[in-house]
């Protein structure tokens, strides 16, 4: 069987972890065990904690979701400052990180009772309209409630560090390094554009450091290659080319006529402005992850599929012993096999449309281990006080509704959504992008051209950001992308429009099959009429 | 209408894709593949040295000509779908299985083990008698068990015994 030490898996048919130094980091004063590498909040879970914060009007208790940086039910304060998200910031030894909503800290947090009678006595809005006697009732009354809320407190500390700006000119920037990024970074670079790729993490990888799978597809695009290594195989290609240039840590917070501006963290202490001036920019911000409606959603021990992949593959924690998984698409079904390799058992996946929505094979692989599978089923509740210990399960009727008498049980402690993501499409809105509703590609996409250009012109989108798809689709659409900025900078010759072309073609037979089918409808929705390159 | 294997997750027998001559089960191991949807993946087909297995493009099922087929096992070792079985039946009476296996602990050579069908009933107990080791295939394992002869067609998971 898998040992298990401090919460931490020992061994792992796949993921050999490498923890580093230990360090002791002290939450609510007490101290916690924690390997560096570790996320705080990762480190945190595996110590045992679940609820992360309190929701601020009821104060239910809240834990983590997505453990990707982008749901923020983890923040915390961190030495002194509010509002971080333990979720990715990295352990150091002697770190003091406390609970910011609750009173005395989140676990025990008397104002819970409030959950029950809050409604009557502050209706919700009624803060507009009370405490409105005077400026000064007012003000004092406002800073209780935010108090009250949990908002955190002002940082305490003041700024130490030095800050900078540098300045830089390239042809090439790529926002994110993920399949989708690495791909187009390397692809313009490979016919001599100067590349400048980032990504917030400390990695490079995006989704892909997770899936220790083989992947499907093609030999060509590396299928039958585990994802873990996927990402080792596209970085190293990447480091391989002169012309481009990577900066880990470097998180693009706005784009401006063209021109971007980022924050890139030097060290504990010392961090630096970077405006940068590009004559193209590729945006692969990927995705988050969905979540659904249903009664105590919010409990913590319901998770994204996403996070939970994230604690257990890449921080080698256990996420629970039993777990329930709600959507039978291919995260669900792949989430499922990797929760079984690392000794947890899975108690059920339930689905509401009538047929399993990811690939045959993938759920045959869970079938035959004994995992029930239940189409046209959805859960009705999570149960549980502080964290989720069971479910309620429900057949659905050809309305979607779920059919009285069909209530079924299901003991767990740990429940993941696997219902779909959207894309991060923050900075192209910003950037004055045209989007749609595709409801195809889950959810707000740009207008893009077929090479991946968006309505404002040089800025360009591949993978997961211009619609959900995998990492296949983002490693092809990365290549397109790239190689159409090469081209319109003058590199690459015949050689690059050649290639080009090809990709095209690639991808749209990769598309061809019924699975593709749905992503190309949602295209035709959002697709610019086709350029021709001269 | 019945979704089918959509609908369950397993094949039933009807679904099943022809199976060998006895006669060839009885020559060499043969890749018996359980791949029926529709779904863009094709290393199987690309890694497959004697032009084996069918594939118009890269979203078409594939399809072994079990006469071509030389048991190479070249596909198995890449499959993401796990949906390859190498089956074999012995001369002495007996089946064997080869599956793939990436689950702790390990299995070896003389281990037993319990044996599921497509819907993880057990039903019975049989032994390895070859393993891949995991270290020589990007930790996918690959186990061969013995088999009753008329389970080959019924056996497609295995967790040791104890
Ligand atoms: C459970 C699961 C199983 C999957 N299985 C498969 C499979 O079998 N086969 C397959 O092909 N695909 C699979 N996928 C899908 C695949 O992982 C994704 O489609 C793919 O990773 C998308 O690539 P991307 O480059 O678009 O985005 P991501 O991989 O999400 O990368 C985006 C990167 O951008 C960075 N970033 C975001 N915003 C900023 C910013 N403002 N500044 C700087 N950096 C930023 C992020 O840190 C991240 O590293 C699976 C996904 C999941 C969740
Ligand atoms: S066993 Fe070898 S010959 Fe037979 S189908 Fe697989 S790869 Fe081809
Ligand atoms: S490699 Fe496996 S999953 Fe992929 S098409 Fe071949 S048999 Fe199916
Ligand atoms: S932001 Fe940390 S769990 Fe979602």
């Amino acid at each position: 069987m898998v040992k298990i030490e401090h919460g931490r898996l020992q061994e792992h048919p796949i993921v050999d972890f490498k923890r580093g130094k230990e360090v002791t980091i002290y939450f609510n004063d007490q101290p916690v065990k924690a390997y560096e590498g570790e996320t705080v909040a990762a480190a945190l879970y595996a110590a045992g904690v679940r609820v992360f914060s309190r929701s601020f009007r009821w104060h239910r208790p809240r834990g983590f979701f997505c453990a990707i940086g982008k749901c923020s039910a983890c923040m915390m304060e961190v030495d002194g400052i509010p509002n971080v998200r333990t979720c990715k910031v990295y352990v150091r030894d002697g770190m003091q990180v406390r609970t910011q909503s609750g009173l005395p800290d989140a676990e025990k947090d008397v104002f819970s009772i409030l959950d029950d009678v809050i409604d009557k006595v502050f209706p919700h809005g009624s803060h507009y309209s009370k405490f409105t006697t005077s400026k000064k009732v007012r003000e004092f009354m406002v800073k209780r409630m935010r108090k009250f809320t949990g908002f955190g407190n002002p940082p305490r500390a003041v700024f130490q560090g030095r800050a900078e700006l540098e300045e830089i000119e390239t042809d090439v920037l790529v926002v994110g390094g993920g399949p989708g990024g690495m791909s187009a970074a390397i692809n313009a670079g490979k016919y001599g554009a100067k590349v400048l790729l980032v990504d917030e993490n400390p990695f490079l990888g995006g989704q892909l450091v997770k899936q220790t799978h083989r992947f499907f597809g093609s030999a060509k695009e590396r299928a039958g290659t585990r994802g873990i290594r996927i990402a080792g195989i596209l970085e190293e290609e990447l480091m391989g080319i002169e012309n481009v240039e990577v900066r880990k840590e470097t998180r693009v917070f706005g784009i401006y006529n063209g021109e971007a501006g980022a924050y890139q963290r030097l060290n504990d202490d010392e961090g630096k402005l970077l405006r940068i001036r590009a004559k193209k920019i590729v945006v692969a911000t990927g995705a988050y992850e969905r979540t659904l409606i249903f009664e105590n959603n919010d409990l913590p021990g319901v998770y994204g599929a996403g996070g939970v992949q994230t604690l257990m593959n890449v921080y080698g924690i256990k996420p629970g012993n039993m777990g329930l998984i709600v959507g039978s698409g291919n995260v669900g079904l792949i989430l499922t096999y990797q929760l079984m390799q690392a000794g947890v058992n899975v108690a059920a996946i339930v689905e509401a449309m009538p047929r399993i929505g990811g690939y045959f094979v993938h759920a045959a692989k869970v079938r035959r281990l004994g995992v029930p599978i239940y189409v046209r089923h959805t859960i009705l509740k999570a149960k549980g006080r502080k964290s989720v210990e069971g479910a309620v399960i429900a057949k659905l009727d050809d309305r979607w509704q779920p059919i009285p008498g069909t209530e079924k049980e299901i003991k767990c402690d740990f429940i993941c959504v696997a219902v779909g993501l959207s894309p991060t499409h923050e900075l192209l809105y910003q950037a004055g992008c045209e989007m749609k509703f595709v409801p195809e590609l889950g959810g707000i996409v740009p207008l893009r051209s077929k090479f991946n250009e968006t309505s404002v012109k040089g800025l360009y989108v591949a993978g997961d950001v211009a619609g959900i798809e995998e990492a296949t689709a983002a490693i092809m659409e990365g290549r397109i992308a790239g190689i159409h900025v090469a081209v319109t900078l003058g590199y690459g010759g015949e050689e690059a429009k050649k290639e080009l072309e090809e990709a095209v073609k690639e991808i749209e037979e990769f598309r061809a099959g019924p699975f593709g089918e749905r992503i190309v409808n949602g295209l035709k929705k959002c697709t610019l009429e086709d350029e021709v390159i001269s | 209408m019945s979704l089918g294997y959509l609908e369950r997750g397993y094949l039933e027998k009807e679904e099943l894709p022809p199976f060998p001559s006895e006669e060839r089960l009885k020559k060499k191991t043969v890749a018996y593949i359980e791949c029926p949807q529709p779904i863009p993946c094709s290393p199987c087909f690309e890694s497959c040295p004697a032009n084996a297995i069918e594939m118009k493009n890269i979203n078409d099922p594939p399809k072994v000509d079990y006469e071509k087929c030389t048991g190479c096992m070249k596909c198995i070792r890449v499959c993401p779908g796990l949906a390859i079985f190498m089956l074999r039946l012995r001369d002495d009476g007996m089946g064997e299985v080869t599956l793939q296996y990436e689950f702790l602990p390990w299995l070896k050579k003389g281990d037993r083990v319990k044996l599921y069908n497509r819907k993880g009933e057990e039903v019975g107990e049989g032994v390895v008698n070859w393993v891949l080791p995991p270290e020589r295939n990007d930790n996918t394992s690959l186990v061969r068990v013995e088999v009753p002869a008329e389970l080959i067609f019924e056996v497609r998971a295995v967790r040791p015994v104890g």
